[in-house]
């Protein structure tokens, strides 16, 4: 099959040409990012929380006063651990997917000049950086006189574990291990790492950051109280929070029960990716209907083009070109126009790629998402040809004789 | 002779029904995208107070002493600049806004304590941002400073506790303090919640949130402060406050202060006031950065702050992305339409018609597929704007259709399917004569 008589007969179609070409080059370029973009939430929505969270559970207690925190810890501590099936229950003011109380500036120095970032403190009690499950990939887990009393927000001069990537970004290339920082005057030193430990609020960081923690450990007291852990099997996990839930108005007919904070982690986790969820929806939706409007577009142009050519086929037909012929002319004309329209479309995608990493703190596009979209629209144009091609096909060597 | 056009045109759309469906679908499919997220994106990028956004003000100063070169002040300010400026009334109107969690039962009602947000602020709120009210009143200034124990309550929290009847006088319990009704709200949902909003721009777009409802509780600014000391959370501080939760004299920004304004000659005087202000605390070393005052309106405060969520942004950009290649669909389609009724053009131009009423000719039918698209897009529109109702985001039961947006519908689906005919309708309008009639 020559090119040559194809691309003669599509220069005197250039404005339709165009128009299609450049109808492909926009979905190309929107398809690239939009499952860009759809690649990303997925990702975001199976991150390693490096939690064992379908064990989890948490009840969060509110509307006590300082001076009765104790005493509510105290009781808590020992009803919830009452409940049959219950692991283990400890407290830890933040809860991964759930209550967000340690974001914080740390800075490398004591005069605070050398900014290290806003991480996720989770201050613990004893037997919660168990409970999480988190995995300790360097040094060693808090000890038992790691647990330290504290007044304020933290306990200071503490042994804490931060996360991988924490280190990575705060000392480079180096042991963490023994390494301090500060959080303005209180001062930490790092005695462990561990692999993954997710901050509450994952969806709001952009890449590494949704893992910058530190676990502090600390006693229970005033300021450690009342956002309660809960480990169980994930069988027994519905059972046991619901009556540890309703154990409460027992055991602390003073504190406030929130309602929507205390569930279970894989819940919670479930609602805090519920926008993103959508979002993927929206995006498949519009990939769905760029593609359905794209493949209606070539469908009608090209059966414009069938019907406008049949005395030409006739002809064809009629001086010894198969069928074959005519169905290969349409697909290959459809090949080139689509060609065209992709290699204008990875220009525009990535320019468009360009665009959004400026205003959504998206990654670069990756390279290989580019072939993938041109075969998807490369198959969407062969798929759209096919009908009207055949049509043409069968275009009878008589209407070369007739005039239409 | 513009119905004769119209006549023509619903002939040749009735004529080749497939290519008129693919037409109408492609304008309908790019018109309900877009006008569902415009519709959302009008409804959290408006002017969430029309009549008096323009004389609103939200008030900074830089109150951290530690010296460094920093461009804008924190989003909300210290306690003590707070109430020093607000003391000073030089604004016509003007109210502090503190928030905090506080557990709340009201005594004579059979229902267990809830933890829902109190505002506590100054009496101007109420008639600074227009609150409706159902019943009662707000207070007044005296009772600000007699810490007068008394709370206006929103229409949502009036339903829960007291089936929606008038509660004006009935006591609510707010932490250990028993506080009188004075007021109730009629339902009332600024959107976004403007007084509140602040450190929005460091959510990286994640800020659905700030279209939720309003608070439940409102007492007076010092009253609240009073009975839910120790409750309280800071935006940022420059040190560790002694004790957490108590933030009156510590070394953190908290409060909000807004005020009324209104002439420019106010704005600018007012202006100067906060200078003033702040190159006074300078020199008593309490303030490092005294340029760092600002005084934004309403709308720049919004705009600084970045309040529309990226989510929302990036569906615009999308549906209309999609509306473009929608647009060149129908161009393309339209060009086949026209060109493939070359004889008849032939025909009408032999006859005598101008260039001119081919080309209008031609944008009639293309007008035409505007308006049928138009009434397909409009309810694909109310299908899509169903779906985001459906979604858990606070903004969802907001996702309505109102009059002018329906308007808009139209608009766009007849100036899209215009601009998509210029070129074929060109096209047509320009054909060769001789050469169409010969083929006929």
């Amino acid at each position: 099959m020559q090119i040559q008589p194809i691309l003669a007969a599509l220069r005197r179609h250039r404005l339709a040409t165009l128009l299609i070409a450049l109808e492909i080059a926009l979905a190309c370029a929107v398809l690239c990012n939009a499952c860009f973009l759809i690649a990303n939430r997925i990702a975001l929505i199976h991150l390693d929380s490096g939690v064992d969270q379908s064990s989890l559970a948490t009840v969060q207690l509110t509307g006590y006063e300082d001076n009765q925190a104790n005493d509510l810890n105290a009781r808590v501590l020992a009803g919830f651990r009452g409940i049959p099936g219950m692991q283990s229950v400890s407290v830890l003011n933040s809860i991964p997917f759930g209550a967000r109380r340690g974001t914080a500036g740390m800075t490398l120095d004591q005069a605070g000049q050398k900014f290290g970032g806003v991480v996720e403190f989770y201050v613990g009690g004893p037997g919660s950086l168990k409970a999480l499950g988190v995995k300790l990939v360097a040094g060693r887990g808090p000890q038992m006189d790691d647990f330290q009393a504290f007044t304020g927000l933290m306990p200071n001069n503490a042994s804490v574990q931060i996360t991988r990537a924490l280190a990575n970004h705060l000392w480079p290339g180096a042991d963490p291990l023994g390494k301090t920082f500060w959080l303005g005057d209180l001062q930490y030193r790092v005695v462990g790492v561990i692999d993954h430990l997710v901050r509450p609020d994952p969806g709001g960081w952009p890449g590494d950051r949704k893992d910058w923690s530190i676990f502090v450990p600390a006693q229970t007291g005033v300021f450690l109280s009342g956002s309660y852990l809960l480990r169980a099997d994930p069988k027994d996990l519905p059972r046991v929070l619901r009556e540890a839930r309703d154990m409460v108005r027992k055991i602390a007919p003073d504190a406030v029960l929130d309602q929507e904070g205390s569930k279970a982690l894989d819940d919670l986790r479930a609602e805090g990716f519920q926008k993103d969820r959508a979002m993927i929806g929206m995006l498949v939706g519009v990939i769905a209907a760029l593609l359905l409007v794209t493949a209606l577009g070539i469908v009608g142009l090209a059966s414009f083009w069938v019907q406008q050519r049949r005395r030409q086929i006739g002809i064809r037909r009629a001086i010894g070109a198969t069928r074959n012929d005519i169905l290969r002319y349409f697909q290959i004309e459809n090949f080139l126009i689509v060609s065209g329209g992709i290699a204008l479309g990875m220009l525009l995608a990535y320019a468009l790629n360009l665009v959004l990493m400026q205003h959504y703190e998206l990654p670069r596009l990756p390279l290989y998402y580019l072939p993938i979209g041109a075969l998807i629209l490369w198959g969407l144009g062969q798929l759209a040809v096919l009908g009207p091609a055949l049509r043409a096909a069968a275009v009878s060597p008589v209407v070369a004789t007739r005039s239409v | 002779m513009f119905a004769y056009y119209l006549d023509l045109a619903f002939r040749s759309l009735k004529r080749n029904k497939v290519l008129t469906a693919l037409m109408v679908i492609a304008i309908a499919v790019g018109i309900g995208a877009s006008m569902t997220t415009l519709t959302v994106m009008r409804l959290l990028s408006g002017d969430p107070i029309p009549a008096r956004s323009a004389h609103l003000f939200y008030a900074q100063i830089d109150p951290d002493p530690t010296p460094g070169d920093r461009k804008e002040p924190y989003d909300v300010i210290d306690y003590q600049s707070a109430v020093d400026l607000w003391s000073a009334h030089r604004a016509d109107r003007q109210t502090l806004i503190i928030e905090s969690p506080v557990r709340m039962r009201a005594p004579d009602v059979n229902l267990p304590a809830t933890m829902p947000t109190m505002a506590s602020i100054t009496a101007d709120f109420f008639s600074m941002f227009d609150v409706p009210f159902q019943y009662g009143n707000g207070w007044t200034a005296e009772d600000d400073t007699k810490r007068a124990q008394v709370a206006v309550i929103s229409a949502d929290l009036n339903q829960k506790l007291f089936g929606g009847a008038n509660s004006v006088g009935r006591t609510l319990r707010l932490r250990d303090t028993d506080v009188r009704i004075i007021g109730v709200l009629k339902p009332w949902r600024p959107s976004p919640l403007f007084y509140m909003v602040a450190g929005a721009h460091y959510a990286n777009g994640d800020t659905a949130d700030l279209y939720s409802k309003t608070e439940d509780v409102f007492t007076p600014f010092f009253t609240g402060l009073e009975l839910n000391d120790g409750n309280f959370s800071q935006y940022t501080c420059w040190h560790l406050p002694d004790h957490p939760g108590h933030l009156r004299n510590s070394p953190c920004v908290w409060v909000r202060l807004w005020v009324q304004l209104g002439d420019s000659s106010k704005v600018a005087a007012y202006k100067q006031f906060l200078d003033g202000y702040a190159a006074q605390q300078k020199v008593l070393g309490r303030v490092a950065r005294p340029q760092n005052t600002r005084l934004r309106s309403l709308m720049q405060w919004l705009d600084y702050e970045g309040v529309v969520p990226s989510d929302v942004r990036l569906q615009t950009w999308l549906a209309f992305a999609f509306l473009a290649i929608c647009l060149f669909n129908t161009i393309g389609l339209l060009l086949a339409k026209f060109l493939r009724r070359g004889g008849e053009i032939g025909v009408r131009r032999a006859l005598g018609a101008t260039r001119g009423a081919v080309f209008a000719q031609c944008l009639v039918e293309a007008g035409m597929v505007g308006l049928i698209g138009g009434l397909v897009g409009w309810l694909l529109a109310l299908a899509g704007l169903w779906l985001v109702r459906q979604q858990s985001v606070p903004y969802a039961d907001l996702a309505h259709l109102d009059a002018s947006m329906f308007l808009l519908t139209f608009v766009l689906a007849i100036a899209a399917s215009l601009l998509a005919g210029v070129l074929p309708a060109l096209r047509a309008s320009r054909l060769p004569l001789g050469l169409q009639l010969k083929t006929l």
